[in-house]
């Protein structure tokens, strides 16, 4: 399952274009991670061990907006969408952290039409 | 001790075969009986055997996991690789346009190497003759990538094997391998793709087996990957020995499919199950 | 090489059957350490009351591969600073493990709904839990039947 490399692009992210002022909008962002469960086997019976995203954080202007806590029983190259209303031009992060030091942040500003 | 081996697995295949999950059924004929009628040739694309949910992950952008494989390529096509330091766009400018269209008409004939060639194979014979650049092995992420990106350019557009005479022998080769049983099984594609489409194996609706979005986004792989792969899934599937990775029996199927499929709508990059 | 001995069909039937049922019975076994649903339920309740309603989990009936399955969850909620959701969480009765994902919502939020994408190891029940700013606890319950892949690529 995790035998298909992962591509350099970490990140997509939809639906920035749709903010507008003071009213919500929904964003869905899709990592590129293979999210081994830990409970697969090698060709040679070996464990492949547990290799997760657990966590996902955005913050706009560095306060929390929205964060999931992910376990193995999300799917391979994880994907959410929740809503998100800004009231005005800011800073948008997105992180994922997860097993063996894991972290990919990026931020995007925005400005809200 | 080889004598019970086949019989195991046969049993376990025929397991599935015979096996009956009544409310499965009748909910999958009331999803299929719900899809629009078509006056057409009665080709179905893979798309309409999934359910609605496995549909929209495929037909909307901000879901389909294959996008990220899809920006990969757009970067790639603009990164330079090589000795000769050109990337993608120095010689075909922007994929968009110098690239509608192209996807649909593979495999096609390569005067070079007086032989047929796959989208994944054109890619290669770019990077080693104008980029002097090494071929990236099958399934590599970047030919995935690149494959993915250009084959999104002719979405939406019929598939349109060319009309070559140079390409009929491998097309006539596809189609008589489609028609040859194969393996402990000892079925034909034809048996499942052709005679038994909507039908299932084990809990899986067989589709007709048009080979029109790749490369897929499959859920088995959880991953992207090339028809090639898928091919190789299936003949391992009925329990054949593979050809090898060189094998021209590959292509021979790919250019037959190509065919089978012509005027059907190109779905790159597809999700599949 | 002498030829296989033919089964009659009526055998051949009952034997698959047999292994049909000991395929089916395999997760059960394999799962029979970790906690029940209804335990990881009341744990998350913390001893409070949680009602059938508000939350709607919206996920397919019937999946077709349980390795990617979409779950949509939106609750009936404001999402003002003094009447929002804080938290959904979503746990499944038979993969290996009973949690799926936590999420943890704030007034900013706007609208409370969320989607992931999940794996399922066989047909099982989900539920979604949601907890309020002001404590009340809801819930909804939903069976989905997982159809497994016919062939397991090696």
């Amino acid at each position: 399952m995790a035998d298909t490399p992962a591509p350099r692009v970490r990140m997509l992210i939809h639906g920035l274009d749709g903010l507008r002022r003071g009213q919500p909008a929904e964003l869905r962002v899709t990592l590129a991670h293979p999210m081994d469960n830990g409970l697969r086997h090698d060709g040679f019976g070996n464990v492949v061990p547990r290799n997760i995203v657990t966590r996902f954080e955005c913050r706009l202007d560095g306060d929390l907006v929205f964060a999931a806590d992910l376990y193995s029983a999300i799917a391979a190259n994880p994907y959410l969408g929740f809503w998100l209303r800004a009231d005005g031009p800011g800073t948008l992060s997105f992180e994922w952290s997860g097993d063996w030091g894991f972290n990919h942040r990026e931020t995007r500003a925005i400005v809200p039409a | 001790m080889t004598r019970c081996l086949p019989v195991a697995r046969a049993l376990v295949l025929v397991l599935r075969l015979v096996q009956v999950q009544v409310l499965v059924s009748v909910l999958t004929l009331a999803a299929l009986a719900a899809l629009p009628a078509r006056a057409d040739d009665g080709r179905r694309s893979g798309l309409q055997f999934m359910g609605p949910a496995l549909q929209a992950l495929q037909r909307d952008d901000g879901q389909n996991p294959a996008m990220l494989w899809v920006q990969d390529g757009e970067q790639l096509w603009r990164t330079p690789a090589g000795t000769a330091g050109r990337h993608c766009a120095d010689c075909h400018g922007d994929a968009p346009r110098s690239m509608a269209g192209v996807a649909a008409r593979y495999p096609a004939w390569d005067a070079a190497s007086g032989g047929a060639l796959n989208l994944p194979g054109r890619i290669n014979a770019c990077r080693q003759r104008h980029q002097q650049a090494a071929a990236l092995p099958a399934e590599h992420a970047d030919l995935l990538a690149l494959s993915a990106y250009l084959g999104l350019q002719s979405r939406g557009q019929p598939l349109a094997p060319p009309d070559d005479v140079r390409l009929a022998p491998l097309r006539q080769q596809g189609e008589a391998l489609w028609q040859q049983r194969l393996g402990q099984l000892n079925l034909a594609c034809l048996h499942c793709h052709d005679q038994r489409p909507g039908q299932r194996l084990g809990g899986a609706v067989i589709p007709q087996g048009h080979a029109t979005g790749y490369p897929i986004y499959r859920l088995e792989w959880q991953g992207l990957g090339s028809l090639h792969r898928r091919l190789r899934g299936c003949v391992v599937g009925v329990r054949a020995e593979p050809w090898g990775t060189e094998a021209p029996e590959w292509l021979a199927l790919e250019a037959w499919l190509a065919q089978r499929a012509a005027g059907m709508a190109v779905e790159t990059p597809a999700v599949r199950p | 090489m002498k030829p296989l001995p033919m089964l009659p069909r009526r055998r051949l039937l009952g034997a698959a059957a047999g292994l049909g049922l000991a395929l089916q019975l395999r997760p059960a076994a394999a799962m029979s350490a970790a906690p029940t649903l209804a335990a990881v339920e009341r744990q998350w309740a913390g001893g409070r009351p949680v009602t059938e309603g508000r939350v709607l989990l919206d996920v397919a009936p019937l999946v077709e591969n349980g390795n990617a399955v979409p779950i949509r969850v939106q609750v009936d909620s404001p999402m003002t600073a003094a009447d929002h959701v804080v938290e959904i969480v979503v746990f499944n009765e038979r993969n290996p493990q009973r949690d799926v994902v936590r999420f943890t919502l704030t007034p900013a939020s706007g609208v409370a709904q969320v989607q992931a994408r999940i794996r399922l190891a066989t047909s099982q029940q989900l539920v979604a839990l949601v907890r309020m700013r002001d404590g009340s606890q809801w819930s909804h319950h939903v069976d989905v039947l997982v159809t497994l892949a016919a062939c397991i690529e090696p």
